[in-house]
């Protein structure tokens, strides 16, 4: 089937006169968009099932004191519906999507910790997900009338009695890891279920880094707004910045200056390329191979040194604002960093070159953590470990947004294999076509202003759509009628990749578990919010 | 091999040989380091390092200081699994709620005598984030704090610089 129909089918069915749904044009930057009853928000998830669709997300957003808007993104290769329905906060009840969708799990376990949404049919019933002990049950954090500071719980206690799936039989133990983990990452909870050395289970538990970030974001104005998203997760700073620079631009109807928009790109092409050289170092040194991990992290530290030179900050962080970029490219700088980039290309060369057939590497990374073609689908991975698993999804290249649309790109990466070998695969050839993304953006760099100001919209409403290093982004925005921010809500590609983690890791043994851990790189700030 | 022997060769030794202004202080400031980890810590210094609700930049800069420009190894400073093992704790973020118990039981798996290190405008007085229901709103809110080390996040040179001061004040 023709994928382009499956959306237009799709809106054909839900606007028929049994479901009745109707176009609403509140939300910016997404096309359609449908209202429907609550009653058949079941039936929305079983159709976009049926029509082959992937879901991209599900959040909801308190209206007032009484009314809760629920809104779900369903994705076609080369388009976007969105969904929305509301339910009053006395009765906040709707079916859940899990059941069609597991990737949605945690979305919507999410939306009831926060806004008390119950999702009826959830295979993990009422289980929280990201509240531990900071605040009870009965209360919601982004509910209008929950403050910010919260109640001054005291201390807090470790969320010590989480309902774990366990497996039980003859030798069959537990291995519990985390949250403080043994080097220096993010803290996260992994409970494997082991039978000699192989992994019959494996949950993830995360949570830990929750700050409230979106109830942060309630009550700033752009500015605050895209300072904040710039740190919803580090590594992916650009990216957050971007998506909700974009839903917010498209709430107030503002255009972008072109060379805005290549800055833009720029920045996130080369967040792209020193994220995929700290992954590729961080996979070799998972299987002990310290030549790679060392010859990544001082590529790495020469393109964040030329980060801060060029740009003014080695993680990129607060390069974009609303409305354009912080700061220009100075009149030299597009010949020294082609020059970078053609260095970089020369010394990669090598160096892949060796780590794509490199006897002892290949024997740890080939046929390792195999996530098949249907679960990366059925999860809604993207980013590289749907690539690496034979999903072509990318938004440069399938809903491609401003610059992106004007510049010549080859085709997305697509590896088939599933394995830890293919996703960093994925990577280094994402490197490579992003070093060529940055020569023709430094090439065709437009002249002209790099910011326009925004002139907020009260009531406005958008969507942000961005390809980060690790997959499709979104940021839902709308503003008050005083035109600060009343909602902001980041999607990372995290949510879908963490699942993946999951299921790749079956079979395969607790020792693997650091590389296939890495190969992921699910982003635990950018899920815990 | 020999592709890896080659790509050694012509990579050399970094560390040494790189003349950027920024280069010359890490020389100075690890020189200084080496003499006050020999002279306190018996010529080793063990961190545990603890993200309590960072962004993750925070760490990423911490990493940054294993690579070969920095390479805060040879100064005899590593970082460790266990906070048994530990000298000092190295934490970032704002102290999210959610990771409180989790810092202090750290904390007090150490043994004494141990310091704190906050690194990251977080970890020093809630930075971006602050105290709210979710966060406490600073690292000295939960342990008691011996070095603050400002930046969003620090510059590798700028915990190196941190790292100095906390060794002075271990020793006072
Ligand atoms: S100080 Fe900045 S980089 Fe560090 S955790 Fe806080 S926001 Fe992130």
């Amino acid at each position: 089937m023709n994928v382009t129909d499956s959306l237009a089918d799709l809106q054909g069915l839900l606007t028929a006169p049994g479901i009745g749904a109707t176009a609403c044009a509140g939300v910016a930057g997404v096309e359609p968009c449908l209202a429907l009853p609550a009653a058949h928000w079941g039936l929305l998830a079983e159709l976009a099932a049926d029509a082959g669709l992937r879901h991209a997300g599900v959040w909801a957003d308190a209206l007032d004191a009484d009314r809760l808007r629920v809104q779900a993104l369903f994705a076609a290769p080369d388009g976007y519906l969105l969904a929305q329905t509301e339910v009053t906060s006395a009765h906040p009840e709707l079916a859940s999507h899990t059941p069609c969708f597991p990737g949605v799990d945690r979305l919507e376990r999410h939306a009831q910790d926060l806004l008390g949404v119950r999702f009826v049919g959830h295979p993990r019933g009422t289980v929280r997900w990201t509240r531990h002990q900071a605040w009870p049950e009965t209360v919601h954090p982004l509910r209008p009338g929950f403050p910010l500071a919260g109640k001054a719980p005291g201390r807090t206690p470790a969320d010590a009695d989480y309902p774990i799936v366990r497996l039980q039989g003859n030798g069959v133990f537990e291995v519990p890891v985390g949250p403080v983990h043994a080097g220096v990452i993010a803290p996260g909870h992994f409970r494997f279920q082991v039978m000699g050395e192989d992994v019959l289970r494996l949950e993830e538990r995360l949570g830990y880094v929750h700050k409230g970030i979106e109830k942060h974001a309630v009550g700033r104005d752009a500015a605050g707004l895209v300072r904040l998203a710039a740190r919803v997760a580090a590594d992916s700073s650009v990216a957050h910045a971007w998506a909700a620079a974009q839903a917010l631009e498209r709430a107030c109807g503002t255009e972008v200056p072109a060379r805005a928009l290549h800055l833009r790109a720029l920045l996130a092409e080369r967040e792209r390329v020193a994220n995929h050289l700290g992954d590729i170092g961080g996979i070799c040194n998972d299987v002990g191979f310290s030549f790679g991990q060392s010859q990544c992290t001082l590529l790495r530290e020469r393109w964040q040194r030329d980060n801060a030179t060029y740009f003014g900050h080695r993680l990129l962080m607060d390069t974009l604002v609303p409305g354009g970029v912080a700061q220009d490219l100075a009149a030299t700088a597009p010949e020294r960093l082609i020059h970078a980039h053609a260095e970089l290309r020369r010394v990669l060369r090598g160096l892949f070159d060796i780590l794509d057939d490199h006897p002892p590497l290949n024997d740890r990374l080939l046929t390792t953590g195999i996530l098949k073609h249907d679960t990366a689908r059925l999860l809604g991975c993207t980013g590289y470990v749907g690539k690496g698993s034979g999903l072509a999804h990318d938004l440069r290249h399938h809903a491609p947004y401003a610059p992106y649309d004007r510049l010549q790109l080859a085709a997305p990466v697509v590896e088939q294999e599933g394995d830890v070998a293919a996703r960093m695969r994925v990577r280094m050839r994402e490197v490579h076509a992003s070093l060529e993304l940055l020569d023709q953006l430094l090439a065709t760099l437009p002249e002209g202003a790099i910011a326009t100001s925004l002139m907020p919209r009260p009531e406005g409403c958008g969507l942000g759509l961005v390809e980060g290093w690790r997959g499709e982004l979104v940021a839902l925005v709308r503003l008050d009628a005083e035109a600060r921010v009343a909602r902001y809500f980041p999607r990372d590609p995290s949510w879908f990749n963490w699942p993946a983690l999951e299921h790749l890791i079956l079979g395969n043994i607790v020792p693997d578990f650091p590389v296939c851990n890495k190969s992921v790189n699910g982003s635990y700030s950018g899920v815990d919010l | 091999m020999f592709r890896i022997l080659n790509q050694v060769a012509r990579t050399g030794m970094l560390t040494e040989s790189v003349e950027r202004p920024d280069d010359a202080r890490l020389e100075r400031l690890g020189i200084e380091l080496r003499r006050q980890v020999d002279a306190r810590f018996g010529h080793s210094l063990m961190i545990r390092e603890v993200d309590a609700g960072s962004c993750g930049g925070c760490e990423i800069e911490i990493h940054a200081l294993a690579n070969a420009y920095y390479d805060l190894e040879r100064f005899g400073i590593r970082f460790c699994a266990s906070p048994r093992h530990a000298d000092a704790l190295l934490v970032t973020g704002p102290v999210s709620r959610h990771m409180e118990q989790a810092l202090r039981r750290t904390w007090r798996a150490m043994p004494a005598p141990k310091f704190v290190i906050a690194a990251g405008d977080c970890a020093c007085d809630g930075g971006e984030f602050g105290e709210s229901y979710a966060c406490c709103g600073a690292v000295d809110r939960v342990i008691p704090v011996d070095v603050r080390i400002p930046g969003c996040p620090p510059t590798p040179l700028c915990l190196i610089e941190g790292l100095l001061a906390a060794l002075a004040r271990a020793a006072d």
